[in-house]
């Protein structure tokens, strides 16, 4: 196809779901219910055929990448600010994936959202979100992405305080999008950076320029001399470590499930919180020249999967295990950026999109059939009532621990051969962290699972509060997420880690390339389905699923024993490793301590009391004093009119 | 011969009788008008004199506009102390310290 013609697809992607959230939004007063659903699943149902088609050219025909500005925002001292569009195979790749969950989970709204107040609010919200997500990964440049950034972070924080009469939320978006600040002032700081020594915010250019930089170095602190790469590249990941929740930026993501579910599978799990892992994708140019950045980046992300996993064992809402799944999830990826696996870390992000998303959604389902109850102490056996949601759960599940042959065990596996492969500062660190991961991951994914599904029924039951299976809106979105959970790791393994999939979107340099040393042990799908079998991670996962099964199947008061006996751990892990409480007393702590100071020294004592109130007082003083001088008696005003001559003649005679 | 000196000292002493009597009296706001005026006659004699003794008129004509503007000055001071007695009936310049801080 012309480039004229595909131009004009790249604009309808975007402008549709923006065209539904506008509709939506500012004239749903003037809709219907229906009407107002009709109009944002129909721009996300454009925007997701037209991402099929941008895919079949781009990928499977294998047409050029188009890079172009299409409108020139402002030009400033030479640096321009366009709007611009980069569609790679990366992009198109994350346009599908982006596009299809999105129109999944905007048809579970439907059911989900069916009696709240806030209908068409939902719906704009989250065209809103898919808009500004697609500028995100379309963008050819920083300025364009950092838009799409803080849009993508302006929604969630909407989405996480959508119930905003209620207070939880309302604190929950609030650290959310404080937490993210922190992170984009670390991004921000970057792009910044990048702009001073590239000279241009385009990201061809930017690469192109890279071997001007690569030997320079900054004196950040006195007397401590930085590689610019390394500073930029670990300044850009501070971004993505508050977007994509890593250690220890994470800790908004768990409290952004205060949100409703649908948007927890969107924007928490499937997409938003990848952008992290997108970018960095996207800046391997970038990341593959600074190895200190590589190194934090794979430990930041290690400890994220394996600690963040641990809290999942202990949580009893049903949507904050899948939650910490998430992080831990989000920690494999950044893993395998760190080994310079990127391709790696975007087919995990792929795969986890339709998983997670799946899972996040048979919780909401339960959720809707509980009541809107999320607390699994009071679930258990709703297999027999929910058989769609139990199978879809079920695939979930398997997916997540990685159970060979769906779609999470080629990504996992493979991620995990890459840190295996790598040689970098802390791979064998990371190495360890992804392994015993595995274990943890199978063990949570299934303790939720039995504890929903299985076992007696720990609910109240009356005859017309029973628990029933969902709606077709709501099961049918997680089939059609469940296919994909199954399927897509066989399908796109191949090409996307050993066959050039990404073409020239990710460049990894020839030393640190762990998956073409990967590539050469591969032999098809099914020979690296049988070698997974025997790999420890399979073994670990089945354990993992068979400790879950004994502690919350067959002896039930195990779990609670334990928690006894190592009271510390089990503290530390209710207490989130005291994140929450360091951050409330040290940076909440201390930013209202040193604001009570300065209100108390600077604003009352200095400025009201010494500035404002103090000069007042002052030429009341002065004047109390002056005004004796002024004595209303003609004689002494001309004294002293005599004595002013006289001394000032005498100073103009003898000086 | 009267000297240039001679004239000179005459408009000291003039100067100094007008400024004791702004100093001294303590009764009567006319005096204190006539003493102003007795201070500019004293400029006036001086600024004559050294015309006189130095050949150049423009001394003299000077001393007409000062003249002039005693002359409104004194109006002024009488229409002001005309009123000022209508309001306070008295002149008495120690009774006159309304400016007082």
């Amino acid at each position: 196809m012309d480039s004229l013609k595909m131009e004009s697809l790249y604009l309808g992607i975007v402008l549709a779901p923006l065209i539904g959230a506008v509709l939506s939004g500012i004239f749903g007063h003037w809709m219907e219910r229906r009407v107002s659903h009709i109009v944002t699943i129909g721009g996300v149902a454009i925007s997701f055929v037209l991402a099929l088609i941008i895919f079949k050219d781009t990928v499977i025909d294998g047409n050029n990448t188009f890079n172009e500005n299409i409108y020139t925002w402002l030009v400033s001292d030479g640096v321009g600010f366009y709007v611009g569009f980069m569609i790679d195979e990366l992009t198109a790749m994350m346009l599908v994936v982006v596009s299809f969950v999105s129109l999944m989970v905007h048809i579970y709204t439907i059911g989900y959202m069916q009696k709240d107040p806030g209908y068409k609010r939902f719906f704009s919200y989250i065209s809103l979100f898919t808009f500004s997500m697609f500028v995100l990964v379309m963008s050819n440049n920083f300025m364009q992405l950092f838009f799409g950034w803080e849009a993508v972070g302006v929604v969630s924080y909407l989405l996480i305080g959508f119930w905003y009469e209620k207070d939880t939320a309302i604190y929950a978006n609030l650290k959310a999008f404080l937490v993210n600040r922190v992170g984009d002032f670390g991004f921000l700081l970057g792009i910044a950076a990048v702009l001073l020594y590239f000279g241009s915010m385009d990201y061809a250019e930017v690469f192109a320029g890279t071997d001007s930089v690569v030997g320079q170095t900054i004196e950040v602190f006195e007397g401590s001399e930085w590689s610019v790469m390394t500073l930029i590249c670990i300044l850009l990941f501070v971004g993505a470590m508050g977007k994509s929740a890593q250690v220890p930026l994470h800790v908004w993501l768990p409290d952004s499930m205060e949100g409703p579910t649908p948007i927890s599978a969107l924007i928490h799990a499937a997409t938003m919180v990848t952008a992290g892992i997108f970018m960095v994708a996207r800046m391997s140019p970038l990341f593959e020249l600074s190895e200190t950045a590589l190194s934090v980046v794979m430990i930041v992300g290690a400890t994220t999967a394996l600690f963040m996993g641990f809290l999942g064992l202990v949580q009893h809402d049903i949507k904050k295990v899948v939650a910490y799944s998430t992080l831990s999830q989000l920690g494999y990826m950044t893993v395998a950026l760190g080994a310079s696996a990127y391709a790696a870390g975007v087919f995990h992000l792929m795969t986890h999109a339709f998983f997670k998303a799946l899972l996040f959604l048979a919780a909401g389902s339960v959720i809707i059939a509980m009541h809107h109850e999320q607390d699994m102490r009071k679930m258990g056996g709703l297999r027999k009532y929910m058989p769609i949601t139990y199978w879809t759960s079920l695939v979930g599940s398997l997916a997540l621990i990685g159970f060979p042959g769906f779609s999470g065990f080629f990504s996992k596996d493979a991620i995990i051969e890459a840190v295996h492969a790598s040689s970098i500062t802390g791979s064998t660190y990371a190495y360890i962290a992804v392994l015993s991961g595995v274990f943890i991951t199978a063990l949570y994914s299934f303790r939720m699972f039995f504890l929903t599904f299985h076992g007696e029924e720990r609910f109240h039951k009356s005859d017309d509060h029973k628990p029933h299976e969902t709606p077709w809106v709501v099961t049918g979105p997680l089939i059609a997420l469940a296919i994909p959970s199954v399927v897509m790791g066989a399908i796109y393994i191949e090409p996307m880690l050993f066959g050039g999939f990404f073409g020239n979107a990710i460049q990894v340099a020839p030393e640190h390339d762990v998956l073409s040393h990967l590539g050469e042990s591969f032999h098809g799908v099914f020979g690296f389905v049988l070698h997974g079998m025997m790999a420890p991670p399979f073994w670990l996962a089945m354990a993992g699923v068979g400790t879950a099964y004994y502690l919350y199947m067959v002896r039930k008061d195990i779990p609670a024993q334990i928690a006894k006996k190592f009271s510390t751990i089990h503290y530390m892990l209710e207490s989130k490793y005291g994140f929450d409480r360091f951050n409330e007393i040290f940076f909440a702590g201390g930013a209202r301590g040193i604001g009570g100071l300065l209100w108390k020294f600077g604003d009352r004592k200095l400025i009201d009391g010494l500035i404002v109130n103090g000069s007042a007082y002052g030429v009341g003083k002065m004047a109390s004093v002056v005004r004796y001088l002024q004595s209303g008696y003609l004689y002494h005003y001309a004294f002293a009119m005599i004595i002013g001559l006289v001394v000032m003649l005498g100073w103009v005679l003898y000086r | 011969m009267i000297e240039l000196t001679d004239f000179l000292i005459l408009g000291a002493i003039l100067f100094t009788i007008s400024m004791a009597g702004i100093f001294l009296n303590r009764k009567n706001v006319l005096i204190l008008l006539m003493a102003i005026e007795l201070m500019l006659l004293a400029v006036n004699i001086n600024f004559v004199a050294f015309s006189h003794y130095m050949g150049d008129i423009s001394g003299q004509i000077f001393v007409f506009f000062i003249l002039t503007v005693a002359a409104a000055e004194a109006a002024i001071g009488l229409a002001i102390l005309v009123l000022l007695f209508r309001n306070r009936h008295t002149i008495n310049v120690d009774d006159l310290d309304e400016l007082r801080g």
